[in-house]
């Protein structure tokens, strides 16, 4: 199976809290890739992914998937999320807590599909030995994991992640990108993640897409988008969390967390000034020393 | 004594919870998703017999069914039926003074899913129909037994409506609380006890067996 390519054109008004904003996007989704949607809420992000999945009609728009029109205003065109082939996965997972694991994810089989197909999706996110649970029996990630499957079981064409990971901690969240990846190989998956993390846009997305106010503001590689283009952008970049900083003389030492691990360094004070708690920074090797950039 | 009444009531409220079942879960499901002008107007005229006193509702009633107007006189010409002083007619009124009873909390549950159990399905493949019975009925066995439940012991429960429509005819319209009345008025006052012990009781250990059932579907669904 190839990966799909979507093109997407929607103007939308949303009603947000501060007020009516008007939606207007336009966003090609590369075949293959995983684009990471972000931006304050309200921005829209739910309801682009929710326009998409055909779960709700747009005033203005025309969506193609490999050429196959999904949704054309303008010829009066749309196709019901039913028949649209894109996989959901919602912030609440929204599994059917009467049916079972196996239940839950053997729910989207037409008449006639192979059953084995559950099987297969079961073993692909581990949950096996859980396939007669109910959901309110499994923990969150494992819930998570339910939902994915359940998104995957009719061969969809793009898959649409609605912040699946913000309600999980952080081992459980490294766990579930790295089932992510392995879905996203394993099925050459089209992926649109809503996400606010910077660590899972990193780790996880080819491009990003930074929406405010229904517009779309910043696109691009994660590196161009947070980073911006640097002149030493080539080489390895690590990406890290700041926790704490303290000045000692001309230098400051700062504790950080990257790749899961606290590390502790030393930078010119110079250099460390935006390096606040909280900050987020690219940290990237260089021939003199090592360049730290921060995150907006 | 005589069980002809207890039989009626509850010949009567059971029918009346059945086709009230299947009537008001397309007006509950239209209710508690559809976008329509009017809405308010529907649900203020499903909620009057919430308020109205009986009698003013048996009192219409009683004008509307009775074949000297219109539209009792067109029941009994297309369909046979005299809906005055008949058991078919304390069903038809029963089913409008109880329509509260079973919409509300069909009404109540429904919406109180998460609208992603509805997206969810509709994203695997499923229609609105497939949806509504094997996703969203199943997730609402609580509302719906309250709703079974109210509806029945509010049919049981009937008096005012029964007596401007159906009278106290024996075997036909005379049910349980009606008949409480007569003996009251006869100062029969153990015949009287009989059948209000009967109502109280049963009503009783229906209503805990509801509550105690509706906790157990809570917690296990809802782990403390």
């Amino acid at each position: 199976m190839s990966a799909t390519h979507l093109d997407i054109y929607l103007r939308h008004a949303l009603s947000t809290a501060s007020g009516p904003v008007l939606m207007d996007v336009a966003l090609p989704l590369e075949a293959g890739t995983i684009t990471a949607l972000t931006g304050p809420s309200g921005a829209g992000k739910t309801t682009l992914l929710r326009l998409i999945a055909g779960l709700i009609r747009p005033q203005n728009g025309r969506i193609t998937v490999d050429g196959k029109i999904w949704l054309d205003t303008g010829q009066r065109i749309f196709v019901p999320p039913q028949v649209r082939q894109a996989g959901m996965v919602f912030q609440d997972y929204a599994l059917f807590p009467h049916l079972t694991v196996r239940q839950n994810i053997a729910f989207g089989l037409d008449k006639g599909d192979d059953p084995a197909r559950v099987d297969e999706l079961l073993q692909a996110v581990e949950l096996t030995q859980l396939a007669q649970q109910k959901p309110h029996q499994l923990s969150g990630g494992q819930q998570q994991r339910v939902a994915l499957a359940r998104a995957l079981v009719r061969r969809p064409r793009v898959l649409l992640l609605d912040e699946p990971l913000s309600a999980l901690d952080r081992s459980m969240r490294q766990r579930l990108q790295d089932f992510i990846l392995k879905l996203h190989q394993q099925y050459a998956l089209t992926i649109l993640l809503v996400t606010h993390d910077l660590a899972e846009i990193f780790r996880l997305a080819d491009r990003v897409v930074e929406l405010d106010n229904g517009k779309i503001t910043r696109m691009g590689t994660p590196e161009a988008v947070f980073a911006g283009a640097h002149p030493f952008s080539e080489g390895p970049a690590l990406y890290g969390e700041v926790i704490s900083c303290r000045t000692e003389g001309e230098y400051v030492l700062i504790q950080a967390l990257i790749d899961q691990r606290i590390h502790k360094f030393r930078l010119p004070a110079g250099q460390a000034a935006e390096l606040l708690p909280g900050r987020s920074f690219l940290l990237r090797y260089s021939v003199d020393s090592p360049i730290v950039e921060v995150i907006r | 004594m005589d069980f002809e009444p207890l039989w009626l009531t509850f010949r009567l409220a059971s029918l009346t919870t059945l086709i009230l079942f299947g009537l008001a879960l397309p007006l509950a499901y239209w209710l508690a998703y559809g976008k329509f002008r009017g809405r308010a107007l529907v649900e203020a005229v499903i909620g009057m017999p919430l308020v109205l006193p009986p009698s003013v509702l048996g009192f219409y009633l009683l004008l509307a069914f009775s074949p000297s107007y219109a539209f009792g006189a067109w029941i009994e010409e297309v369909f046979g039926l005299r809906l005055v002083f008949s058991f078919p007619g304390l069903v038809v009124a029963s089913v409008i003074y109880s329509l509260p009873f079973m919409v509300y909390p069909l009404q109540a549950g429904l919406q109180g899913l998460p609208v992603s159990l509805r997206e969810a399905s509709y994203s695997l493949g499923k229609s609105a129909w497939t949806t509504f019975f094997k996703v969203l009925l199943p997730n609402c066995k609580s509302a719906i037994l309250t709703a079974l439940v109210l509806t029945f012991a509010h049919t049981v429960g009937e008096f005012g409506v029964v007596l401007m429509i159906g009278g106290n005819i024996p075997g036909v319209t005379k049910v349980a609380s009606v008949a409480i009345y007569n003996e009251v008025e006869a100062l029969n006052y153990p015949a009287a006890n009989q059948y209000a012990l009967v109502l109280f009781v049963i009503t009783f250990v229906v209503l805990l067996l509801v509550y105690s059932f509706n906790n157990r579907l809570l917690r296990v669904r809802y782990p403390s």
